[in-house]
């Protein structure tokens, strides 16, 4: 159980962030760049101060900034995979992989053992006596996790792990490394910009935006129940948030919801106070002329982008500068029907049926 | 010099004053490295990791034997561990004289030569990349050990450098050693001192003295530009690789 709690201060830069990792699980934390992930890292790595918070692994303390507590690296049993992987440039692969047991005292005759079969589990037992230059890209991550996993850390947490390696490797690589943390014991906190390893890799995935959490959940919470537009634009659908109209005198008549972008028709009333309704891309239609029928959401705007999905397929998503930021997901022949190119005019409709609502 | 054949000055070589003091200078500049390497790779280390009060002071006055005349600097040693002075009755008292003694040239020679290799090892040490030293320490690495598995390998190249910039120039000292250890020959007559003593006596026998001085100096700085310089590359690529 890893119980974090973490504050840093770096001249304009905040973070604040809490949360919690269950033994053999993984915690994907998932943002932009600059949003304070690689942070989160080299703070539970402690390879930084905390500026207020704590740090617990299974109830032993690693880090109190109230108690002035801060155990330093070298003396936290964790494994740290750097963005780069940071592979000792001067010591074979065998070298780098033994470097963490001789360093911690760890008996001669055991060391060959371990080594071999770190280097087994990662896939890689034939490139002992490598340099880290003769090595790709994804040989090295695998040199790294190895070096990381020789340890048996209780805390593994990996750094864009993926985003060094080139499509075809990262795919593959993705696929194994997802069993293989599958099989550890320990937990995991893995680093991601990408809303695909997120949610691939994820039993636990924490949204951070601007130093702060946006939204934690579970993968399937966070698909379905996306609570900002960041983490809706994360998971690839659209956001509304407002309230429900309170009585039939109201601005908006009852069955529709107020947000700041107008009012949208639904089908069921929720209870009083903030709700949340998403609309997935497919629910939209897009026409030229405004759409006739009833009870339909209809929002104009322009063309901002068009976006194959998944590149060079069926269909296509459209990114329209409505008031909020909607995107549609067509096929590829309505695209053509309607001749849409960036900065035509076109009507987004979707049905009160097609609005998912939760408080 | 061209006059001289090149038998006559292997023959001059042979003198035994010459060869006492060859000795002499071999032992005493390889003793100076070996203080110098071993004081200073902490210095260096501290100068290149850490900011602290002071920190100015300290490298003005690391690098000050390297402006200041020898003599200057023999005449400051002279004042620090005379026999009147404070260090030198604390060091007398332990049984050690420094002031005219083959110790006292030592001395002498790490005093002036110093800089040099605190120079080079501390640009040394900043070069590394902070990733690996953060990497040795997540692998449960002890400073002490991360020091001597990473950061000395990877600075390699630049303390080997200043060792060798820092034993050419205790092998080339002259005014620190002549005013703080004097001139006494097979104790502290070093290979300068004896040029300079020659050139007064024997042209020629100064002439191959510092003809071998100069082989050897050339010697000292071309494998520095040469070595390091491919190992330097060597380890540039190896900085960027991961990349």
């Amino acid at each position: 159980m890893l119980d974090a709690r973490l504050t840093k201060r770096r001249d304009a830069f905040a973070l604040d962030v809490a949360f919690q990792a269950t033994a053999s699980s993984t915690t994907v934390l998932v943002g932009e760049s600059g949003a304070g992930k690689t942070s989160v890292l080299r703070l539970l790595a402690g390879l930084d101060r905390l500026d207020e918070g704590a740090v617990t692994i299974g109830g032993e303390p690693y880090a109190d900034a109230a108690q002035g507590l801060h155990v330093p690296s070298w003396r936290r049993e964790i494994g740290y995979v750097a963005q780069d992987y940071a592979l000792f440039p001067h010591l074979s692969v065998y070298e780098n992989v033994a470097f963490g047991l001789r360093a911690s005292g760890v008996a001669r005759a055991r060391i060959r053992p371990m080594v071999d079969e770190a280097l087994g589990l990662v896939g890689i037992p034939d490139l002992a006596d490598r340099m880290p230059l003769q090595l790709s890209g994804g040989q090295q991550q695998r040199v790294a996790l190895a070096r990381a996993l020789v340890l048996s850390p209780r805390l593994l947490l990996l750094d864009e792990p993926l985003s060094s390696l080139d499509l075809q490797t990262r795919r593959l690589v993705r696929v194994e490394l997802r069993s293989l943390l599958h099989r550890l014991p320990c937990i995991t906190v893995y680093v991601t910009h990408s809303p695909v390893e997120a949610l691939v890799f994820g039993d636990q995935v924490v949204v951070l935006d601007g130093g702060r959490v946006a939204q934690a959940g579970s993968r399937d919470q966070l698909l379905r129940y996306p609570r900002s537009p960041f983490v809706a634009e994360l998971v690839g659908t659209n956001l509304f948030i407002g309230r429900a109209a309170q009585a039939p005198s109201d601005i908006a008549p009852a069955g529709t919801i107020r947000t700041p972008e107008g009012a949208i028709a639904i089908e069921d009333s929720p209870g009083p106070g903030t709700v949340y309704l998403t609309v997935s891309p497919r629910e939209i239609t897009l026409s030229r002329t405004p759409p006739d029928g009833s009870a339909q959401n209809v929002f104009a705007g322009a063309v901002l982008e068009l976006i194959p999905e998944p590149p060079g397929g069926e269909r296509v998503r459209v990114v329209l500068d409505t008031r909020p930021l909607l995107v549609a997901e067509v096929t590829r022949e309505a695209v053509a029907s309607l001749c849409l190119t960036e900065g035509i005019r076109v009507h987004a409709a979707f049905k009160a049926t097609g609005v998912h609502l939760y408080a | 010099m061209l006059r001289i054949p090149p038998g006559d000055l292997v023959a001059r070589l042979q003198d035994p004053l010459i060869v006492q003091a060859l000795r002499l200078s071999l032992i005493t500049s390889l003793a100076s490295t070996v203080v110098v390497v071993a004081a200073g790779l902490p210095v260096a280390h501290l100068l290149a990791t850490a900011e602290f009060r002071g920190k100015r002071v300290l490298e003005a006055l690391i690098d000050l034997p390297m402006v200041l005349p020898p003599t200057v600097a023999g005449v400051a040693l002279l004042t620090a561990f005379g026999r009147t002075c404070l260090a030198g009755q604390a060091l007398s008292a332990a049984g050690i004289t420094l002031p005219f003694t083959t110790l006292g040239v030592v001395v002498a020679q790490a005093f002036v030569a110093a800089p040099f290799f605190v120079g080079a090892a501390r640009a040394g040490f900043a070069e590394v990349d902070r990733k690996y030293l953060d990497a040795a320490a997540t692998l449960r690495s002890p400073p002490g050990y991360t020091f001597l598995r990473v950061l000395a390998p990877l600075a390699a190249p630049s303390l080997l450098a200043g060792a060798a910039m820092s034993w050419a120039r205790a092998l080339g000292e002259f005014g620190a050693t002549i005013t703080f250890a004097g001139n006494m020959p097979g104790v502290t007559q070093t290979m300068p001192l004896a040029v300079y003593l020659a050139l007064q006596s024997d042209l020629e026998a100064a002439i191959a003295l510092s003809v071998l001085l100069l082989v050897v100096s050339l010697t000292v700085l071309l494998s520095i530009r040469l070595t390091p310089s491919r190992l330097a590359a060597l380890t540039a690529r190896a900085r960027r690789a991961p990349h």
